[in-house]
C-alpha cells in the first residue's frame, strides 16, 4: 500500500473513521447480545454495549468475569483461541467486524492494542515504533521517521529517548516499555486503542504519566482500559461498565456509578465488599 | 546408615564424573602425542599446503586439504540441504501446525537422527546415487552429492528440532503485540519470531554443521576414498572421517608414519568440532539469559 506525505489517511481502509467524527454521535463500538464460549464455558452472557468516540470507558469487575475476553473481542484477538466461538454482532465504525469478509489486519491497524505485561519487541526503540508501518510495506523513510518522533513526543518519551533511538526497548523500564509500546500503537494511527490492564505491572510514577497520557489521548481516540484499580477508573474514565460473572451488571458515566450506583452488586464492589 | 548411603552415592556419581573427564583428556593426550611425533616428521607447514595426500603412496604427500575440502564439500551439501527444510519445518511446527501435529511430528523427525548411519550410507550408494545418475549421467558412483544430500536428510532433525524449541520458547506476548498491530503471521514469524529466536537458530545450525563434519559412515561409503582438492560434487572425494575409517582397518604398521597421519587427521578434525561446539555453547549459554 502505497501512502504519501500529502495523505497520510490509509486508503482501502475496511473501516473508515473519517465518516465517523463527523457524526459524534454514533457509537464507535457497538454489542449487540453478545455470547461467548470457550469449549462448553460460557464466558460472556449476552452482552449489549455501546461505546462514543473520543471517550474513555473503563471495564472493571471482579477477577474472571469476562473483562478481557470482552475487550478482546473488538480486535479480534481471541481468534486464535482453541475452542473460542461467539454469537451476536459487533459493530465498529457500523461495521460488523465478524463478516466473513473482514480484513482482520486492517481492523487491528484501525483497533490498536497495548497489554498488560509491556511487551516491546526485541529490537531497538525506533524499530519497535517503526513496526507497524513496515509491515504495511511503507517504504518512505521521512514519513516512518516523523511518525516515530511524533509518537514517541505523544507518549512523552522522546526527551528521554531521542539520543538512544537504536538501543533495544528492551533495556528501558518497565513505564517506559509501557509507554513506548503505546507509542508503537499510536503510530500506525488507530481511532481505537484497548487497553489491557495497561498499568498493573507499573509502579505508581509510570501508572501517574500513564493515566495523564490516557487522558491528552482521549481528544484523538476512543479508549476502552480494563482495569483492577477503582480509583484509576474513576480517575481517567467518562464511562464505566461493571461485568460480573460474564454479565454485564451496570454501564453508566463514570460519575454515577462511582457516586451513586443503581446495582447493589455494583456498590458491593467498588466499595470494596466484592460481591 | 541413611548418610553413609548418601555418601557412597555421592562418591560414585563423583567417581563416574571424574572417569568420563580422565577419558577424555586421556583421548585428547594420546591424539596430541601421537600427532606431535607426526608434525616432527612432517612439517606443519607442508601439511597444511601441500595439495596432495598420499601416504600410503611410494611418492609420500602429507597436505590436509585435499581431506579437508572433501569434508568440508560434503558438509556443505548437508547443510544446504537441511538448512532450508529444517528451518521451514521448525517455522510451521511452531507457527502453523495445531498442537496435536506438533505433539505428534516432532519425535517423529527426531526418529531421522536415530536411524543408523550404516543404513544412510547405504542408501546414498544404491539409491540415492542411481537416481541422480539419471539426471547426471557423469555422476561418478562414489561422489559428494549423493553422501551431502543423504547427510543433510540425516542432520535435519538436529536444525528442525533446536530451532522449533528456540521458536516456541518466544514469549506469546510478542506473537499478540505483533498480531495486535495488524501483522499477519508470516510477517510475525518472520519479522518478530525468528528474529528474536536467532541465537537458538544458530545455534541448532553449528551443531549440525559440526555433525556433518564428524560424520563418518555415510561419507565413507558413498562419498568414496580418492582425497581429491576439488569442489565438483559428481567426483569420488575423501573425507578426514572416511580416511581415518580406511587406515585403521587397512594393515598399516603401529607406529609408523603413516598409521601416525590419522593422528594429524583426527586432531584437525578435532579442532574443527571443538570450535564449533565451544561457539555453540558460548552462544546457547548468552542465549539462556537474554529469557530468564
Ligand atoms: N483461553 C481460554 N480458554 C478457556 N477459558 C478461558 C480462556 N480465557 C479465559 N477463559 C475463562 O473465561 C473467563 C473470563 O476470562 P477473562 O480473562 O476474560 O477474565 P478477566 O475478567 O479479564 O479476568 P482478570 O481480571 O483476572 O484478567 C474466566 O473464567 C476464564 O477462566
Ligand atoms: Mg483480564
Amino acid at each position: 500500500m502505497e501512502i504519501t506525505m500529502e495523505n497520510p489517511k490509509k486508503k482501502g481502509v475496511v473501516l473508515d473513521s473519517i465518516v465517523d467524527t463527523s457524526l459524534k454521535k454514533t457509537p464507535k463500538i457497538e454489542t449487540k447480545n453478545i455470547k461467548v464460549w470457550y469449549e462448553e464455558f460460557n464466558a460472556i452472557k449476552g452482552i449489549s454495549m455501546s461505546i462514543k468516540p473520543n471517550t474513555v470507558t473503563a471495564f472493571i469487575g471482579p477477577s474472571g468475569c469476562g473483562k478481557s475476553t470482552f475487550l478482546r473481542l473488538f480486535n479480534r484477538m481471541n481468534d486464535y483461541v482453541d475452542g473460542f466461538s461467539l454469537e451476536g454482532k459487533i459493530k465498529i465504525n457500523g461495521q460488523n467486524i465478524y463478516k466473513k469478509n473482514v480484513n482482520v489486519e486492517e481492523l487491528r491497524k484501525e483497533v490498536g492494542m497495548v497489554f498488560q505485561k509491556p511487551n516491546p519487541f526485541p529490537k531497538s526503540i525506533f524499530d519497535n515504533v517503526a513496526y507497524g508501518l513496515k509491515i504495511q510495506g511503507i517504504k518512505d523513510k521521512q514519513l516512518i521517521n516523523d511518525r516515530v518522533i511524533s509518537s514517541l513526543k505523544q507518549v512523552g518519551l522522546w526527551e528521554e529517548v531521542k539520543d538512544d533511538l537504536k538501543k533495544s526497548g528492551l533495556a528501558l523500564s518497565g513505564g517506559q516499555q509501557q509507554r513506548l509500546c503505546i507509542a508503537r500503537t499510536l503510530a500506525v494511527e488507530p481511532s481505537i486503542i484497548l487497553m489491557d490492564e495497561p498499568t498493573s505491572a507499573l509502579d505508581p510514577i509510570s501508572t501517574a504519566k500513564i493515566e495523564e497520557l490516557i487522558f491528552q489521548l482521549k481528544q484523538k481516540y476512543t479508549i476502552v482500559i480494563v482495569t483492577h484499580n477503582m480509583q484509576q477508573a474513576s480517575r481517567i474514565s467518562d464511562y464505566t461498565a461493571f461485568f460480573y460473572l460474564g454479565e454485564l451488571i451496570e454501564f453508566n458515566k463514570t460519575k454515577n456509578i462511582f457516586t451513586n450506583p443503581e446495582k447493589k452488586q455494583t456498590e458491593n464492589y467498588i466499595t470494596g465488599r466484592f460481591g | 546408615m541413611r548418610k553413609i548411603k548418601e555418601l557412597i552415592i555421592e562418591k560414585t556419581l563423583m567417581t563416574s564424573a571424574l572417569i568420563t573427564i580422565a577419558v577424555t583428556l586421556g583421548i585428547i593426550l594420546v591424539l596430541s602425542i601421537e600427532a606431535i611425533q607426526f608434525f616432527s616428521e612432517v612439517s606443519i607447514f607442508d601439511f597444511l599446503t601441500d595439495t596432495q595426500w598420499t601416504p600410503l603412496f611410494t611418492e609420500k604427500h602429507f597436505g590436509i586439504l585435499p581431506l579437508l575440502s572433501g569434508t568440508l564439500l560434503t558438509s556443505f551439501i548437508a547443510i544446504s540441504v537441511a538448512l532450508p527444510i529444517g528451518l521451514t519445518i521448525s517455522i510451521y511446527l511452531s507457527e502453523y501446525a495445531p498442537k496435536a501435529f506438533r505433539k505428534a511430528v516432532k519425535p517423529l523427525l527426531e526418529l531421522l537422527a536415530s536411524i543408523p548411519t550404516v543404513v544412510y550410507g547405504f542408501f546414498a550408494l544404491v539409491v540415492v546415487t542411481p537416481f541422480l545418475q539419471g539426471f547426471f549421467p557423469d555422476l561418478a558412483g562414489f561422489n559428494s552429492l549423493s553422501a551431502g544430500i543423504v547427510m543433510g536428510i540425516m542432520i535435519i532433525p538436529y536444525i528442525s528440532s533446536i530451532s522449533e524449541d528456540a521458536l516456541h520458547a518466544v514469549p506469546a506476548s510478542l506473537r499478540e503485540a505483533s498480531y495486535g498491530m495488524g501483522a499477519t503471521k508470516l510477517q510475525t514469524a518472520f519479522k518478530v519470531i525468528v528474529p528474536a529466536a536467532s541465537s537458538g537458530i544458530i545455534v541448532s545450525i553449528i551443531l549440525a554443521i559440526s555433525r556433518a563434519i564428524g560424520e563418518t559412515m555415510i561419507v565413507a561409503i558413498a562419498a568414496g576414498q580418492q582425497p581429491r582438492l576439488t569442489l565438483d560434487p559428481t567426483v569420488p572425494v575423501e573425507t578426514i572421517t572416511a580416511y581415518i575409517v580406511q587406515v585403521s582397518l587397512g594393515d598399516v604398521q603401529h607406529g609408523s608414519l603413516e598409521y601416525r597421519t590419522i593422528f594429524a587427521a583426527g586432531i584437525t578434525l578435532f579442532t574443527f568440532t571443538f570450535l564449533l561446539n565451544t561457539l555453540s555453547y558460548r552462544i546457547r549459554k548468552k542465549y539462556q539469559e537474554k529469557y530468564e
